[in-house]
């Protein structure tokens, strides 16, 4: 499904991605682990096309088509969704009229015609569901005033309306608590069938407990260093990465 | 002085004309009003008031005037059909500065209500017309004033009484139609005495494809207790020239509403002033704009707060595209003694290219100590982080930009206590943002 060779990246001119081989099929959890400053988040951010990293080198495709060509909202129709680190807040843009906006523009490109808004209200229903969505939030602007945990539901609720292919999620455990985490993470194991693909990145093993990864991989100074089951996360857990940096011949 | 000079010489030479096919009431004022012009012409961009617009250089090309009040053959029910659904008003149209004659079956108004050809009101009640016209344009302090007074013919009048509820909206739309270059200089009087309460949505539509220069006074006195609700809406063309003074004064306890939205013009200047002159009165004034190519809008506006207790919110939203220029000077006086005023200005700019440009001076005066005010001035692009975030979600960044201009301005429109307004405003902004708003919504001809 996804399949990236030798990618090179930076931003502002500094290279943060130094040569990542990193190859996701259909029905895969993928966990990516790795400490602060890695390149975790670029690696995100490039595959769904920021506009402020640049490719240096390197080639994705994304069931066989040349990702890195195309622009930001194809990604996404294509299948590729990102659950941000950050959502973004957008005040006045409610969350109804962005989602319908969103759905629609992907079954256009699919050659479908727009939902009604009565198909697409019960859509929202039905959908708002699998992570326990408050309907006033539905109602409200797109994350606005959202708390923490509520971001990242919101966020699982959007992969839950657009049904991507590959989900990347960033770092969607970072504040929440012990309940919203396996809220969301349940949330996510619901969506999960065997052609979708998921990449988990994380700091901690808690959210691996609920996401079962297939293979885990270690991100350091813009390369993977390491991969292998799930094992290896809780590995980490334990051992943090000191010894990792010693195999590579580091001083520690 | 040279654009004054030749409106001083057609106003000596037509004076009797103009005062023939006018009221006294409107022609009591006429020779002060000569005076000031001759003395102060039109503003100077070197007055603070009209830095943004060079008004001499708008009044210099030729216009035709229709002093001689020669009938202007149009039916606006053929032409306009307006259709702001679910809602009903009281529909009236000027045509220029006539009120037009036409029947208007859904026009029946509360009893004691007056509304009609100020010209006509002012034979028909004197002392009313009398008691309140020019009382607040002051014609010594503004040369655009001063203008209006010494050429306006006709206009609007609207009166409710005492107590009085005009439960539903009163719509009235202005049709500029000309054959040539054209001027129109449009007075209206709006009185609501104690307790009244109405409301007002005003339509601005041009025509024809020539240039119009429109002048217009507009007065609203709101006594005790009154509520009001003034919607002005400018939907005209490129070559249109629009100079409106909107004055304002307000009694204890009184409550109006102003809002004014720019939806397409050529080049607009609205001055509003707000005189807050009894205890416990409120002004909810905003507006918004939205301009592209070379459209122009300026927005003046004065808030005076000169007894206690009284409240003012000011919110001015301005979207500018291509090489359009914006501009928002608004300044608000506490006087001394008025304590525990509160009062808060906002005004929002988004310049969607490098071209675009505007200008904004928010000025707040306090002599009182005991008060609350607070003001605020941003000029910004649209954000990035939203426009990536909903990219991301397959939208287009060609619609995540209109979606996030659309949920800049609502907040504007989001002010209208009209709910079938606010919907069909909605929609309007949400067809001029996709450039489906070529002319005027409501014309039949546009639509042809």
């Amino acid at each position: 499904m996804l399949e990236i060779k030798d990618l090179h990246a930076s931003i502002n001119g500094k290279e943060i991605l130094k040569g990542i081989d990193l190859t996701v099929n259909a029905g895969e959890v993928h966990a990516i682990m790795g400490p602060n400053g890695s390149g975790k988040s670029t690696l995100s951010n490039v595959l769904v096309g920021h506009p402020a990293y640049e490719v240096t080198k390197g080639t994705v495709r994304f069931d066989g088509k040349n990702l890195l060509e195309m622009e930001p909202a194809e990604r996404s129709h294509a299948g590729l969704f990102l659950s941000f680190q950050y959502p973004v807040e957008i005040p006045g843009v409610s969350m109804v009229n962005f989602m319908r906006a969103a759905v629609n523009e992907k079954r256009k490109y699919e050659g479908l015609p727009a939902l009604t808004a009565g198909e697409f209200l019960k859509l929202m229903r039905q959908k708002r569901g699998i992570v326990e969505l408050d309907s006033k939030l539905a109602n409200r602007s797109v994350n606005e005033g959202f708390s923490g945990g509520e971001k990242k539901r919101n966020e699982i609720f959007q992969m839950a309306m657009l049904e991507p292919k590959l989900s990347i999620l960033d770092e969607t455990d970072s504040g929440l608590d012990i309940d919203a985490l396996r809220v969301v993470a349940e949330g996510v194991n619901k969506l999960k069938t065997p052609q979708t693909s998921c990449i988990v990145i994380t700091h901690y093993q808690r959210l691996l407990d609920y996401i079962k990864p297939d293979i885990v991989h270690v991100l350091y100074k813009g390369r993977i260093v390491k991969t292998a089951g799930p094992e290896l996360a809780l590995e980490l857990e334990e051992r943090g990465y000191d010894w990792i940096k010693k195999e590579l011949g580091e001083e520690v | 002085m040279k654009s004054e000079q030749q409106y001083i010489d057609l106003f000596s030479q037509c004076e009797a004309m103009i005062c023939r096919h006018s009221a006294e009431a409107m022609n009591a004022p006429r020779a002060k009003a000569f005076a000031d012009f001759e003395r102060i012409g039109f503003p100077t961009r070197k007055q603070e008031k009209y830095k943004y617009t060079e008004v001499a250089d708008l009044f210099a090309p030729d216009y035709g005037l229709n002093l001689n009040r020669l009938p202007i053959p149009v039916n606006p029910y053929e032409v306009f059909k307006c259709d702001v659904p679910n809602m009903s008003t009281s529909l009236y149209f000027v045509v220029n500065d006539a009120f037009d004659k036409h029947d208007h079956p859904a026009a029946q108004l509360p009893e004691g209500v007056l509304f009609g050809s100020l010209k006509e009101m002012s034979e028909q009640h004197p002392e009313l017309v009398k008691k309140y016209y020019g009382k607040l344009a002051d014609t010594a302090k503004d040369g655009v004033a001063a203008f209006n007074t010494l050429f306006a013919q006709d206009g609007v009048l609207m009166y409710v009484p005492r107590n009085k509820v005009v439960e539903k909206p009163i719509q009235l739309v202005n049709i500029l139609r000309a054959d040539v270059d054209f001027m129109v200089n449009r007075r209206v009087l709006v009185i609501l005495e104690e307790g009244a309460q109405a409301k007002l949505l005003v339509c601005d539509h041009a025509m024809d494809n020539v240039n119009f220069l429109s002048t217009q006074v507009v007065e609203v006195f709101a006594g005790e207790n009154a509520v009001f609700d003034l919607y002005e809406l400018e939907e005209t063309h490129d070559s249109t020239v629009r100079f409106s003074n909107l004055y304002v004064r307000q009694e204890a306890g009184s409550n109006v509403l102003l809002n004014g939205m720019t939806l397409h013009n050529g080049t607009t200047r609205n001055t509003t002033e707000v005189t807050l002159a009894g205890r416990g009165a409120e002004i909810n004034l905003c507006g918004m704009a939205i301009a592209d190519r070379n459209e122009q809008v300026d927005n003046h506006t004065f808030i005076d707060h000169q007894v206690p207790d009284c409240t003012s919110n000011e919110l001015f939203k301005y979207v500018l595209d291509h090489q359009a220029t914006g501009a928002f000077a608004g300044k608000v006086l506490v006087r001394e003694g008025a304590q525990r005023t509160c009062s808060q200005q906002t005004n929002r700019n988004i310049c969607a290219t490098r071209e675009a440009r505007m200008y904004t001076q928010p000025q707040l005066e306090i002599y009182a100590d005991d008060v609350k005010c607070s003001h605020g001035a941003t000029v910004g692009q649209l954000d990035e982080n939203a426009l990536f975030y909903m990219q991301q979600r397959g939208i287009s960044l060609q619609e995540a930009r209109l979606l996030l201009m659309f949920a800049f301005v609502n907040e504007v429109v989001d002010q209208i206590r009209m709910e079938a307004l606010k919907d069909r405003l909605h929609l309007l902004v949400e067809k001029r943002f996709r450039g489906e708003l070529n002319k005027c919504q409501g014309c039949a001809i546009c639509k042809n």
